[in-house]
């Protein structure tokens, strides 16, 4: 029943994705247990100049509604977030976020490291790191500060992704807890929904 | 690699502010963080090396000053803005007044100076307008006022401007040289390039409109508060204000002395002394 070992410390939920994960990501919301008790803050590439229909074909099918943080805004519990187009999203001590315009990382802006990184200092080891299909290795320095900071990190299977770079990236530089596939990480949300609940 | 702490981020803070007089006090923590970062990667240098620089080599805090504070940024960023600024904002500040005054803070390297002059040009009243624009980084506003940027910037900055739906191409206002695009001088001739800092700086002008896009996302809560009042002080009534597509004001004290004439492209219209 309990696979993955799991309690209900987690703070936040952190997912970073590149080419081939939109339809992981679309598969995860739409099948999010109802009332997750968790913030879900999402970075994934995006084209930098393309501000709208992003977060609309995201909250299609997705139970919660998808939303761009503003500079500053609060992180509320259940909400589900995305890093708006060509801003760096970070997490802040205080529980709320920052946007920035710095220079590209890993020739993208948002980054994936940056808010991995910064959620890994903010949430320490009540962090889950989630890291999809991508082409490029951003996300793998992120996912090794929430390792080192104590939190759980999974990766999409390489088998499984469209573009398997950034997952196995992030295998070669850090302990990975967890390598599944789309839907076994919707059993592992559902499972952690069920300690929140008791 | 050893994380900096916010003991040594706050060292660093404190020591620029007494010594210097630079207030990055309230500066978000997260990228304040990266900046330095970021500076002891590009000079090689280690938390307790810097202070000691810092200490010791007071012409070193103007090359620090240029790497810490965030110097990205686009001509017609966002398009969408500019049409609203051409379509919307500035024919409304006409309907009262023929002559009227710009405020860019924080104008960095200058390209939302650019198209805000290249704007008014295309509209026939560049002459009408003066221009205001204000960094604490002396550097970066040297580049601001050479208005010379790398060609290989043109790709992104033309397609903005086609986007923007400019009158003509964004070549007409600029030539190459050796790798450089060298904007026309005319463009900033009603342009006053001048140093001020948003946090330490008192009010020196009141203005029609001010555009602040992207420079109060580095700053906290706290700060954003102060800044803003200041903007307010150096708003004409029914004056506007511009910041970027993600900011916003709502969690401001002074946020009720405005009300929002464009949510999309965040700019308010002050409507309260």
């Amino acid at each position: 029943m309990n696979k993955y070992n799991l309690n209900n410390s987690y703070k936040a939920v952190v997912i970073g994705g590149s080419a081939g994960s939109f339809q992981g990501v679309v598969k995860i919301l739409s099948q999010l247990p109802k009332g997750f008790p968790l913030p879900i803050i999402m970075c994934l590439h995006r084209l930098k100049h393309v501000r709208h229909g992003f977060v609309e074909a995201l909250s299609l099918k997705s139970v919660v509604q998808v939303t761009e943080p503003y500079d500053k805004e609060p992180i509320k519990k259940g909400g589900v977030y995305l890093a708006p187009a060509n801003y760096h999203l970070s997490v802040e001590l205080g529980n709320y976020f920052a946007l920035s315009t710095e220079e590209m990382i890993n020739n993208s802006r948002p980054a994936i490291d940056i808010t991995l990184g910064t959620c890994a200092y903010v949430f320490k080891d009540k962090l889950i790191g989630i890291l999809l299909s991508g082409a490029n290795k951003d996300g793998a320095l992120g996912m090794k500060q929430i390792k080192d900071r104590g939190g759980l990190t999974i990766v999409q299977d390489p088998s499984e992704c469209m573009i398997d770079t950034m997952p196995k990236s992030a295998m070669a530089l850090t302990k990975i807890d967890y390598v599944l596939k789309i839907d076994q990480i919707v059993d592992f949300l559902k499972e952690l929904n069920k300690h929140y609940r008791t | 690699m050893q994380e900096i702490d916010i003991a040594d981020l706050r060292r660093i803070s404190e020591l620029i502010y007494q010594k210097y007089n630079y207030d990055f006090r309230n500066y978000a923590m997260s990228s304040f963080k990266r900046r330095v970062q970021r500076i002891l990667d590009l000079k090689k240098l280690t938390i307790d090396s810097l202070i000691k620089k810092l200490n010791e080599q007071p012409a070193f805090i103007h090359e620090f000053l240029d790497e810490l504070t965030v110097n990205v940024t686009e001509m017609f960023r966002d398009p969408g803005f500019w049409r609203v600024m051409r379509e919307e904002i500035i024919p409304s500040i006409l309907l009262n007044h023929k002559q009227f005054k710009i405020w860019h803070a924080g104008c960095s390297s200058g390209e939302e100076v650019l198209s805000m002059a290249i704007l008014l040009k295309e509209m026939g009243i560049h002459q009408n307008v003066q221009i205001y624009a204000t960094d604490l980084d002396v550097n970066i506003l040297e580049k601001a006022k050479a208005a010379t940027y790398p060609v290989k910037n043109m790709d992104l900055n033309e397609k903005n401007y086609i986007r923007f739906q400019g009158a003509g191409s964004l070549k007409d206002y600029y030539r190459e040289e050796n790798g450089q695009a060298i904007f026309n001088r005319d463009l900033l001739s009603t342009v006053t390039f001048r140093k001020h800092d948003l946090v330490l700086g008192e009010v020196f002008n009141k203005f029609d409109l001010i555009l602040c896009r992207n420079v109060m996302i580095y700053f906290n809560q706290t700060l954003q508060n102060e800044v803003l009042k200041k903007f307010h002080e150096s708003l004409f009534k029914y004056g506007y204000l511009a910041i970027g597509s993600k900011e916003s004001l709502i969690w401001c004290d002074y946020a009720n002395r405005f009300i929002v004439v464009n949510n999309e492209e965040k700019i308010y219209k002050k409507i309260k002394d």
